[in-house]
């Protein structure tokens, strides 16, 4: 029983981080359409920044730099690149964040060379004993960063001008436009969002609590996983995102232990066909129904 | 206030929608815009309100000027803020979102929060019930109420000249009269309308001016009330005695040496 407890609060801890990235996806993709192929290089880009500049800095601030040059990359990326080719088709500006998700990442991993620096943390690495469980501080602050930012970020996609022209972009681009909602604005500052998100997530995903490992191509294929936590949320869902993150997060921490740990990467993609198939268009997913 | 002058519109490279079409519009006044489907009636508000590009579709040649300044190269956004606001064909209201919150959306386009407050009072009063079902999602509306929140919408950012495109379609008649009254009503609080439509009944009552677009072309234009008296009009829109479509159209162009002559109508030769 006090395995399974101290589990779940990994995988929710996880998950939170997940939730964060998962969250990312599901912006852009309301805003634009487009499925964000290269938010795993976002996730590089604010590591690698916070590995390069915590020696001048300390953690807080490198931090800070690391969250925001995700931000502004991701804008970059979409003012740069994806604004340009207005017209094209969603599944082809996909296919070219594919592409600079490559580039983005042979570079960082070409930068770091031999090195796998974890970003190390400004908490105690010591664990929490509660009773019989040993509880890591980098997961439980995962859990208190990852509540406040997916509360702000529900407040203000539910209250704010911009979740309001959010929202009306996402359900129908021409009466926005005709409303006078700059959609150029509304998609900007839906990759800056999801680019801040992917930097704050990754201050948590190299570090020895939650993957053992620090910097490197290791961190890509763990942000990975928030794809099949968006998707089985439901790619148009923001409510799916967190539910899809914690899912994700919890099938992980379970399934390596009580299967292996090498048996956990594939089960969280079996979790995801299981609702594919049961709910095609995920969890709390309407795009495709309602299409039809 | 408004003028568009020998306006061709296509879509991709080849498709043209519109050959030539010419039109103004004064202030404080409500221009009927008539035709059949496919005349280029949508087409022309989609130009001017400058969502051709989201249709793929492209201005060639001539222009639209408002308030005496070009809008057809600028983004629809910022023809919103210069004061022209579409309501779109089928409604097209924000259905998962509130009925208050797609208010909200469209006084985004407004310049400050004060006269966001002056205009949803003003749309309130004018569509009381958009008061009552605030909450409500707008996709459980009905078709009459989503229309009319709609209109509200496009209210929200007090605009000079309002775009409505086929605001009939699909109503019941009792509704469409409903709806006449209403735009009456916003034209008498100031704001000019450009009211497309195929129920010619309707719009020409609500009109003070018309045009009539074939194939892309402005065929006819003049006063309301000529209009309704011309015998085209009558036999293609107005239900005449005409047995079918095609037998109308042929009389029509039967006729169509006669329409020049009819009292107070100027055709326009593209």
């Amino acid at each position: 029983m006090e395995t399974f407890l101290q589990l779940v609060v990994n995988g929710v801890g996880k998950g939170a981080v997940f939730a964060l990235l998962a969250l990312g996806f599901v912006v852009i993709f309301k805003a634009t359409e487009v499925v964000n192929f290269a938010h795993g290089s976002l996730v590089l880009v604010g590591g690698y920044l916070v590995v390069v500049t915590r020696d001048s800095l300390g953690w807080v601030g490198a931090a800070v730099v690391g969250i925001v040059s995700a931000g502004l990359l991701a804008i970059l990326v979409e003012r740069l690149l994806l604004s340009r080719s207005k017209l094209a088709d969603a599944n082809s500006l996909a296919l070219l964040t594919i592409g600079l998700d490559v580039i983005i990442t042979e570079e960082i991993v070409r930068r770091l060379g031999v090195t796998v620096p974890f970003l190390g943390e400004a908490w105690d690495a010591q664990p929490i004993q509660v009773g019989g469980l040993t509880l890591f501080r980098t997961h439980l602050v995962a859990i208190g960063v990852g509540a406040v930012l997916v509360t702000a970020f529900f407040l203000a996609f539910r209250y704010s001008d911009w979740g309001v022209a959010m929202r009306a972009q996402a359900e129908n681009r021409e009466a926005a436009a005709l409303m006078g909602i700059r959609s150029s604005r509304v998609t900007a500052t839906a990759w800056l969002v999801a680019g801040l998100l992917a930097g704050v997530a990754v201050l948590f995903i190299a570090t020895q609590d939650f993957s053992g490992s620090g910097l490197s191509r290791g961190t890509h294929s763990i942000a990975l996983a928030a794809f099949p936590a968006a998707i089985l949320g439901g790619l148009d869902s923001t409510a799916g995102a967190v539910v899809g993150g914690l899912v994700v997060g919890l099938t992980e921490a379970l399934s390596a232990q009580y299967i292996s740990f090498d048996f956990s990467k594939s089960a969280v993609f079996l979790v995801m066909l299981v609702v594919l198939v049961a709910r095609p268009s995920g969890l709390f997913g309407t795009r495709e129904s309602t299409r039809v | 206030m408004l003028v568009v002058r020998n306006l061709r519109v296509r879509y991709g490279r080849s498709v043209a929608a519109l050959h030539g079409v010419d039109l103004q519009i004064a202030a404080d006044s409500v221009l009927a815009v008539l035709g059949s489907n496919g005349a280029g009636k949508s087409t022309l508000l989609r130009t001017i309100s400058g969502t051709l590009r989201l249709h793929r579709g492209s201005v060639v040649a001539g222009e639209v000027e408002f308030a005496g300044r070009r809008i057809d190269r600028l983004d629809p956004a910022e023809i919103v803020r210069l004061g022209v606001v579409g309501v779109p064909e089928g409604r097209q209201v924000f259905a998962r979102m509130s009925v208050e919150e797609n208010l909200r959306a469209g006084g985004i386009g407004a310049r400050t929060a004060q006269a966001r407050t002056l205009a949803r009072a003003r749309v309130h009063e004018l569509f009381p019930v958009l008061a009552e079902r605030a909450k409500q999602r707008a996709g459980l509306l009905s078709g009459g109420e989503q229309q009319m929140l709609a209109i509200g919408r496009a209210l929200m950012s007090a605009p000079k000249l309002l775009l409505l495109d086929e605001p009939s379609l699909g109503l019941a008649p009792k509704i469409v009269d409903r709806i006449g009254e209403i735009i009456r009503e916003i034209h008498a609080q100031g704001t000019a309308v450009v009211l497309v439509e195929q129920n010619a009944v309707m719009a020409l009552r609500v009109a003070d001016h018309a045009v009539v677009l074939e194939t892309g072309r402005t065929a006819l234009s003049g006063t309301a009330a000529d209009l309704s008296a011309s015998d085209d009009v009558q036999r293609l829109y107005l239900g005449g005695h005409a047995e079918s479509e095609a037998t109308a159209e042929a009389e029509a162009r039967g006729a169509a040496e006669q329409r020049a002559a009819v009292r107070g109508l100027s055709r326009w030769v593209a």
